[in-house]
């Protein structure tokens, strides 16, 4: 390992640096601790949170109906939040760090503020899943008052998010600091603006989280009160614009898979930055889509927020369309891959797992994710959608099949490069994507089908056999929520492959990567 | 490279392509910005925005008066309530229930109260799946002109705890 050292200009300070040999580029090796870190505790709440998946699908699937209906709605509870917050967050801040530090060539600014950060999240998320188990918050990720929970569910909830705020301040304040210090020439790259949008976006999010957990936490220590409409404001503040950092710091993690694996260029980096700009700007108004159906709020708001500026923010997502793939025709074409229309595309690298991720998560969100959102948002459409499995649906094409398919697909660069392993069974490394891919894209679809007939989201049994009053849902729902559990046991497959590669890689020997391809490093 | 830093000077004009499809998209982004604004005037189904602050008692009070008035059967333990063309109905979600079983005439405007005595809970009409979210201490009020004859299904969509696959209802169209 070559080991260089420079000075910090305003501490005087030295902080470590390696030079990757593959990459030139120079890691510091705080940050570098903190990467590992909260990338494999990312990876515990991921297969935490799959397990619960594993379970959930086979309790949905009408023949298989596993679970009791309690263990049922605490398991979905916990799925929700090792899902859409511990995994994802952990990722991001893992992401965060390494994008600020290896691809500045900087150092990362209040190490030890970084720690606390981590401890503050692992702490938070222990206590969330500890009380979801005991049977304490059996209250969904949403935490809807005023059906309540035990007030620590709230207060590890709150540490978590305190945790995640932290994190974004030092990206910004590493940010600041490598532009100080002069680490790189010119503009930031493409992917660390991205990563600044996500950062950007999270600030927002994160205070809006303290403003609908903070006095409901109260409110279960017997101060004041908390009215069910104005929580689901903030909360969905938080809940649904906590996507769209996902969506940002997936998009960024797009560009850096087509960089990584074809040698794409960003065809025009003055309008994919603009994209990311305008998400900045709009992209919040989403969270409104929640509220469609609520009581308490106008018709103006619900006049504004069905459209217009939302639409804004899918003309970001329209050029970020446009743009990922035509950077990777272009370099494809270069390579001299010319024939047809459609060459460059056969010819791509399939076999490689950041490829395959990069392509099945795009299509997964572009094709399915991205426009079952857009519906959903209209309002007369909502009221046939709002609470349904479709909306469900919509957003296991968006957060798993788009940002956890990226995510996945980026670990395998992280592993050799930063972890500094060799990838373990390289030939279930090859096929990943692709089942977790095929899986995915069963789930989301079967699920939007079964909600387009009414199934419920979040229900135990819609067959409604216990019911006082029988209902009957359209017969066609009982194949839909069949073709949903062999999707889940399918990308379940495919989750367990992912796993399997990242524990077995952390035991592989130690060494420096050879190539960018993880297949050969 | 999205990886590294670009070249110095990268502020550089759209291709022939990028401009045609940035015009195409938003050309069609404004035109859905304008039809979902004019949805609301051309569209039949709207969403309603009439809502009331009321408390989960007095709740309570309108609708056993409303149910007084108006009973004419009883299901599996719930009253089942003929409300008078025109009028107000009046109905309850709580903890695993919807009640009354509401009885409505083909071609009738009626208004519909709906409120939580307990916690939130979505109103769910089945098959014709359509949804909507419910409070407690706020009275959605929500005008229902039914068009088809039938038994309409109601369940709870949104999770209100460990019973919430029981709670189901019922709303008669004759």
């Amino acid at each position: 390992m070559a080991a260089i050292s420079a000075p910090n200009i305003f501490t005087g300070t030295k902080s470590q640096y390696r030079v990757c040999p593959v990459t030139t580029l120079k890691v510091d090796l705080a940050a570098e601790r903190l990467i590992i870190w909260n990338a494999v505790t990312a990876i515990v709440a991921l297969t935490v949170g799959g397990l619960y998946a594993l379970l959930i699908g086979l309790t949905r699937w009408p023949d298989v109906h596993l679970l009791s209906a309690p263990w049922f709605y605490r398991l979905l509870t916990g799925h929700g939040l090792n899902m859409l917050v511990f995994w994802i967050v952990f990722f991001e801040a893992a992401g965060l760090y390494f994008g600020v530090t290896a691809l500045l060539n900087a150092r990362l600014v209040g190490v030890r503020l970084a720690w606390v950060a981590f401890a503050l999240m692992l702490i938070g998320s222990l206590m969330v899943n500890v009380m979801v188990l005991m049977g304490k918050a059996d209250v969904m990720f949403s935490a809807y008052p005023p059906l309540a929970a035990d007030p620590l569910f709230y207060v590890g909830y709150i540490l978590f998010a305190v945790g995640a705020i932290l994190v974004c301040c030092i990206f910004l304040a590493s940010l600041v600091m490598a532009k100080v210090e002069r680490r790189y020439e010119g503009s930031m790259p493409l992917a660390v603006f991205g990563l600044l949008t996500a950062a950007i976006i999270a600030l927002f999010t994160l205070a809006s989280g303290a403003v609908a957990l903070i006095p409901t936490l109260l409110w279960r220590l017997g101060i004041g009160e908390v009215d069910p409409g104005a929580y689901r404001v903030t909360f969905w503040g938080f809940g649904h614009s906590a996507q769209q950092i996902n969506l940002s710091a997936m998009i960024a993690i797009w560009y850096s898979l087509a960089t990584l694996t074809v040698g794409a260029k960003p065809v025009n980096e003055k309008l994919s930055r603009f994209a990311f700009f305008l998400y900045i700007l709009f992209i919040n108004l989403g969270s409104m889509h929640h509220l469609l159906v609520d009581p308490g709020l106008g018709s103006a708001n619900k006049f504004f927020n069905t459209s217009y500026a939302m639409y804004l923010a899918v003309l970001g997502s329209l050029i970020h369309a446009f743009s990922i793939p035509a950077a990777i025709e272009v370099a494809m074409r270069e390579k001299g891959y010319n024939k047809g229309l459609f060459g460059w595309l056969l010819n791509a690298p399939w076999k490689e797992p950041g490829f395959s991720a990069l392509m099945f998560s795009l299509f997964i969100f572009g094709f399915i994710g991205g426009p079952t959102g857009v519906v959903i948002g209209a309002g007369q459409i909502n009221l046939l959608a709002h609470n349904t499995w479709r909306i469900t649906g919509h957003f296991h094409a968006t957060v798993v099949g788009g940002t956890t398919l990226a995510f996945m697909g980026f670990t395998y660069y992280v592993i050799p490069l930063i972890f500094r392993r060799p990838l373990f069974a390289k030939p279930l490394v090859r096929w990943q994507p692709w089942v977790y891919g095929i899986g995915m894209i069963l789930v989301s679809i079967s699920m939007t089908m079964a909600g387009v007939l009414g199934a419920p989201r979040r229900h135990w049994d819609t067959t409604f056999t216990n019911a006082a009053i029988p209902v009957q849902l359209p017969s066609l729902t009982n194949l839909m929520l069949t073709l949903t559990g062999i999707g889940a046991l399918i990308a379940v497959t495919g989750g367990i492959m992912y796993v399997v590669v990242c524990v077995g890689s952390l035991f592989m020997p130690k060494r420096e990567a050879r190539a960018l391809d993880p297949m050969e490093a | 490279m999205a990886i590294f830093s670009p070249e110095r000077v990268w502020w550089k004009p759209l291709g022939r392509e990028e401009r045609l499809w940035v015009t195409v998209s938003a050309v069609w982004c404004f035109f859905m910005f304008f039809m979902l604004i004019g949805w609301y005037f051309l569209g039949a189904q709207n969403l309603p925005t009439k809502t009331m602050r009321i408390t989960p008692a007095q709740f309570q009070t309108l609708t056993d008066a409303f149910v007084q008035a108006n009973k004419v059967g009883e299901e599996a333990g719930i009253p089942i309530v003929h409300v008078p063309a025109g009028g107000d109905a009046y109905l309850i979600a709580k903890q695993w229930q919807w009640t009354p079983i509401l009885e409505l005439e083909v071609g009738k405007t009626y208004t519909l109260h709906l409120s939580s005595l307990d916690v939130q809970h979505g109103f769910s009409v089945q098959p014709i799946n359509l949804n909507l979210q419910i409070f407690p201490g706020y009275d959605f009020i929500v005008t229902v002109t039914p068009n088809r004859t039938g038994e309409y299904g109601l369940i709870c969509n949104e999770f209100c705890s460990i019973g919430h696959h029981l709670m189901t209802g019922k709303i008669i169209v004759k």
